[in-house]
């Protein structure tokens, strides 16, 4: 490690019941697969297609792409049929779904390895294979621009989030691929790739070569990659970088090793409504029917794609997101409580001293979605502070989207942002204000008009 | 509960679209939200679990952190107006009968304030169509708090609907308020009816023929202005020393006289985090620094009176802990709280010591600070632009 730990004293750690044990779950391979072209930000809602219902695909082969963008693919995670294209309200596509293959066939793309092979060379391989996409970028946290060479490349290597998926457990056996990928991504940009770590990071993460490491200590959100970008060289306007989860570096590690795009996941089930947690090694796009099919406590659940705070709602039978790594499995929080706002009928995690439950810091809590109120115009000052390990000012930049400000929104720093980076602010927020919709609402802003 | 739930079950469907009471729905929402946490799960596109904490929470913690100053105020509403007819001297005599004058005093002036103004607030939601927010629950109870026990109830409405109608609804309501409602109630007595709220005859209760010979109404605050230390130490028929006026037997607003019962509210207010700390400490330091100077100076004309008995004195710690805090209309950045509350503890002390016409000052300070609250919350956000620009060009 290359600089000292960066303590940050900022934020909050919800601790819930349910954290996924450290085991594989034994469960069936799922019956059904789904790429989301709704989990990609700034895609069109109607993207060109490349197959048709019936179709076979190999993995690795395109599904669709963004018509503005036609070099960046969108491929299939698993071979099979294409046996079904869901679509939502104007008829925007909101799922592709394929029939697997009981044996993946892949797309072969042949082997290249990055330390001989051109920048050029290796940008066409992961947009041809679709690993392109598995990369995001910051400002907006879309797909980056092929024609940009990012600043910097940053990988978070644990995650503080609620019930978030062990990093160290879900990289187990993907050690190899992970530290290819990362000789992969040194190559694509024109500064270093940045590792965040924790004390708790295994050694595949402290001791990778090539990249600059960085230590981390404090409560959720220090896992952020937002936050560790923020320390490491904050983003001003016109900055572009990358940021990608560990396991995706495996996958373009192995890309680059063996030639086909193996969209391999280890996927954390977590959440007290679960009768057993654990992990599921599957691909991206798996459905959750094999796994909470006779596993949950009773019907009125929900089922989110990522984790509590800034995950997707999905159905029982839904897809596992393209860029999540845990299924948050929560009690529905549809009913009423007599007088719950003065005398809680159990007891719920909060950053208020106005509950007993910060006297027990370490308890878990069994959660559910309840709103926990209504919605108000703010009337409490500092509350986002207070969870914000950053030198930004949350409250006065949501106001500024609010009021459409543009140079405010940009002096403020919503460049740095994306809705994980607020979605603690929005937790703790005593008026129910939407943070990370109203944050979104500015990104598309300044990234439509900007 | 189950009943609770199924007689507003029954009402639901009148005040819902199509009933006939539909215009009177945010009325009815204002009810049932109050004895029923709603069924809201969170919605497409935010945080799916919400800390347990709302607004209504947020207030009636507030509400609890005065309640000390509202029984202590009764009692010695009570013990004030017995002293002045010269029976129950004694502070343990007479419990019964002080409690029952004072609660006789104060309690219509809470009603008539919570009253009237829910009534405003429950029109406001009405004809605007939004619901009721809870800012009015602290609201009605500092605004009894900050009056003088004999002022009239009529005036005590008249204030409040100014207060929440051109102070806070013409706004647009909880949280969009420039000036802090509760003082823009008392504002508006202390210029359209000073004598009701000032001089030496508005703070004991009771007619003031049948008071014993000589006795003077007058708080410390006011006896310190004119004769200093030595007017303090030789006052007939009751005594202001220090821990009298620390402990509150002495005259001033029904709820600002005792050190004690603030204290413990302020300890509500910081242990549960919704009352700002820093506001609290800074316009503490402000005061005292001024109060120092200025008695250093001498050109402090409360003869002697040294800088730590003008934070005891009057309204300056009552003002500090539940109006200095209110976070509507004080700064809402972390630097900006500080500069706000000292500068509130400056203004304060100047005027109160340096205006010849009254002795007091923090009311007129925080409105004041109120109306500058958001130039400070600028210039913090513009150095914060300023820092990132410079950190984008390094």
């Amino acid at each position: 490690m290359n600089n000292g730990v960066k303590n940050l004293k900022k934020g909050f750690d919800i601790r819930l019941k349910g954290t996924a044990e450290n085991k594989i779950l034994d469960v069936a391979q799922p019956s059904l697969f789904a790429l989301k072209p709704t989990d990609i930000i700034g895609i069109a809602p109607i993207p060109k297609l490349r197959v048709k219902e019936g179709e076979e695909v190999r993995a690795g082969e395109p599904l669709f792409f963004d018509k503005p963008s036609p070099n960046i693919i969108y491929s299939a995670p698993v071979s099979g049929e294409i046996v079904e294209v869901r679509r939502g309200a104007k008829r925007a596509i909101s799922e592709i779904v394929i029939l697997p293959d009981s044996d993946i066939k892949y797309h072969e793309f042949g082997k290249m390895d990055p330390s001989s092979a051109s920048r050029e060379d290796i940008v066409n391989r992961l947009l041809e294979s679709g690993a392109w996409v598995l990369m995001r970028q910051r400002p907006y946290n879309v797909v980056p621009n092929p024609d940009v060479v990012p600043r910097d490349i940053f990988v978070s290597c644990f995650d503080t989030a609620p019930l978030a998926a062990d990093q160290n457990y879900v990289i187990q056996g993907k050690e190899k691929d992970f530290q290819h990928g990362l000789n992969v991504l040194g190559k694509l940009t024109a500064g270093a790739v940045h590792l965040g770590v924790t004390s708790t990071s295994a050694e595949v993460y402290k001791r990778a070569e090539g990249v600059k490491t960085h230590a981390f200590k404090g409560p959720h959100p220090a896992g952020n990659v937002g936050v560790h970008i923020h320390h490491v060289s904050a983003i001003s306007k016109g900055d572009t970088v990358w940021t990608i989860r560990p396991q995706d570096v495996a996958i373009i590690g192995k890309l680059f090793a063996e030639g086909i795009y193996d969209a391999e996941r280890t996927v954390a089930f977590a959440g007290d409504e679960l009768k057993t947690t654990g992990y599921f090694k599957t691909r991206i796009g798996a459905s959750i029917k094999s796994v909470v099919e006779n596993n949950v406590n009773h019907d009125n659940v929900r089922y989110i794609s990522g984790n509590v705070l800034t995950g997707t709602q999905i159905t029982s039978e839904g897809f596992v997101g393209m860029f999540d790594d845990l299924v948050s499995v929560i009690e529905e929080g549809n009913k009423h409580e007599f007088l719950g706002w003065l005398f809680p009928s159990y007891p719920r995690p909060s950053l208020s001293r106005t509950f007993p439950s910060f006297l027990f810091p370490n308890r878990e809590y069994h959660v559910n979605s309840n709103n926990h109120g209504e919605e108000r115009a703010y009337v409490m000052t500092g509350q986002y502070e207070k969870v914000m390990p950053m030198d930004v000012l949350p409250q006065h930049l949501i106001k500024s989207i609010m009021y459409q400000d543009f140079d405010q929104m940009e002096g403020l720093g919503i460049y740095e942002l994306v809705e994980e980076d607020v979605a603690l602010c929005e937790f703790v927020c005593t008026s129910k204000q939407p943070v990370q919709k109203i944050l979104r609402e500015g990104l598309d802003l300044v990234r439509i008009e900007g | 509960m189950k009943l609770f739930e199924n007689i507003l079950g029954g009402l639901k469907p009148h005040f819902e679209e199509g009933g006939k009471l539909n215009k009177l729905y945010y009325a009815y929402d204002a009810f049932e939200t109050f004895l029923f946490v709603p069924g809201h799960a969170t919605g497409k596109g935010e945080a799916h679990i919400k800390d347990g904490i709302d607004l209504k929470r947020t207030m009636f913690t507030v509400v609890v952190a005065m309640i000390p100053c509202l029984l202590f105020g009764i009692w010695n509403v009570g013990h004030q107006h017995f002293l002045a007819m010269g029976e129950f001297a004694g502070l343990g005599e007479g419990f019964v009968d002080k409690i029952m004058y004072g609660a006789l005093k104060v309690l219509p002036i809470v009603i008539v304030s919570y009253g009237v103004g829910l009534g405003v607030e429950f029109a406001f939601a009405v004809s605007r169509q939004h619901s009721v927010n809870e800012g009015f629950l602290v609201t009605g109870m500092l605004i009894p708090l900050v009056m003088p026990p004999t002022v009239p109830l009529w005036m005590v409405a008249l204030a409040t609907i100014f207060a929440v109608v051109v102070g806070k609804e013409a706004f647009g309501g909880t949280g969009m308020n420039i000036l802090n409602v509760a003082l823009t109630a008392r504002v508006f007595i202390f210029f359209a009816y000073p004598t009701y709220i000032s001089g030496d005859k508005v703070w004991i209760a009771g007619d003031s023929s049948l008071f014993v010979d000589g006795f003077s109404g007058a708080t410390p605050l006011a006896v310190a202005f004119q004769n200093g230390i030595a007017g303090l130490d030789a006052m007939q028929h009751v005594s202001y020393s220090l821990s009298n006026i620390t402990l509150g037997f002495i005259p001033g607003s029904i709820g600002e006289t005792s050190i004690i019962a603030i204290a413990i509210g302020a300890l509500i207010l910081l242990a549960t985090g919704i009352g700002s700390w820093r506001i609290m400490l800074s316009m503490l330091i402000g005061g005292f620094v001024t109060a120092s100077v200025l008695a250093i100076a001498d050109i402090n004309p409360f003869p002697d009176v040294p800088a730590h008995y003008h934070l005891v004195m009057g309204s300056m710690l009552f003002a500090m802990v539940f109006m200095a805090t209110d976070p509507v209309t004080a700064s809402q950045t972390i630097r900006g709280k500080w500069v706000y509350g000292f500068f509130i503890g400056v203004f304060g002390m100047i005027i109160r010591v340096l205006n010849p016409a009254y002795p007091e000052g923090w009311m007129l300070a925080i409105l004041f600070m109120n109306v500058f609250a958001p130039t400070i919350d600028h210039l913090v956000v513009q150095s914060n632009i300023k820092r990132r620009l410079s950190r984008a060009l390094k």
